[in-house]
């Protein structure tokens, strides 16, 4: 009923789609409060995020540090460019791993759906090499078989 | 968020091997079927040592592999390689997915938070 789609569009985009059974304004104080924030944005089960800094504001600063409790540990920062409560974000971010990753442009949306909220979340990397890297497939031409791969996965969970 | 699902050691050398262009670019050659580094070698304006040395890269990265056909070794992409790249693929989207079921169960003790405190109100 709330499954995900993850999928690649043009040369340098990948979008998320998602359901929640909330309407936007508390999906959007999910995405915007600290407190909020550090309860489910973590990752992978047994991290953790120490440090959530949150300015939601055009030019505001973002800043979330991860860490699973065994001295690992990452952090992003980013900057907020175009808010419009409760239903359009737009940011920028990089992950320090540590050497910043290229810009990535986020823009989110939560639109009233029945209730509920579909949140689309686009991200624009500066060119296809680096969306290449970041979904861990540097081959524009070769990955054909990947993507096809990746497509038969992801298939049955969007009906 | 993409980048929270922690990379195994192995991908490592796979996105290094990938962060070059010509790497990225023999592969997109190998995609069309297996080759000898003389055929890889010509589109490139290369010396064979050259894309040899870049193939040594591939091939560590599990990415590439080759056989000895007589005086040749003709390479081709290695189907374990890009099995380990869709596995990080599922770990991302399994990552994404972990973040988003603990975001719908906060969303759900929000809304009976706010529920409750309805009541209360039309009870006062």
């Amino acid at each position: 009923m709330t499954k995900m789609t993850l999928e690649t569009e043009g040369d340098r985009q990948v979008v998320v789609t998602r359901r929640f059974a909330a309407p936007p304004e508390a999906v959007w104080n999910a995405h915007t409060d600290p407190n909020l924030i550090t309860r489910w944005l973590l990752g992978p089960d047994g991290w953790s995020m120490p440090v959530c800094i949150v300015e939601p504001h055009p030019g505001g600063k973002i800043r979330y540090e991860w860490s699973d409790g065994a001295g690992n540990g990452f952090y992003l920062t980013g900057e907020f460019v175009e808010l419009n409560r409760p239903n359009r974000i737009v940011h920028i971010e990089r992950m320090h791993l540590p050497d910043p990753t290229p810009d990535n442009r986020v823009e989110t949306e939560f639109r009233p759906d029945d209730g509920g909220t579909l949140m689309v979340m686009r991200m624009t990397l500066p060119d296809a090499d680096t969306r290449a890297a970041m979904l861990g497939s540097g081959m524009e031409h070769g990955m054909e078989a990947s993507y096809e791969r990746l497509e038969a996965m992801l298939e049955p969970q969007r009906a | 968020m993409l980048d929270t699902v922690a990379v195994p050691d192995r991908l490592d050398a796979t996105f290094a091997a990938l962060a070059d262009p010509t790497r990225r670019a023999i592969l997109g050659r190998l995609a069309r079927g297996e080759a000898t580094v003389l055929a890889i070698a010509q589109p490139f304006a290369m010396s064979q040592p050259a894309v040899s040395r870049h193939l040594k890269v591939l091939e560590a990265a599990g990415l590439v592999e080759r056989r000895v056909e007589g005086n040749t070794r003709p390479c081709r992409i290695a189907p374990a390689g890009l099995k380990e790249i869709n596995r990080w693929l599922a770990a991302l989207r399994t990552s994404l997915e972990a973040n988003y079921r603990r975001l719908d169960e906060l969303l759900a003790e929000q809304t009976q938070k706010e529920e409750e405190q309805k009541n209360d109100q039309d009870d006062a």
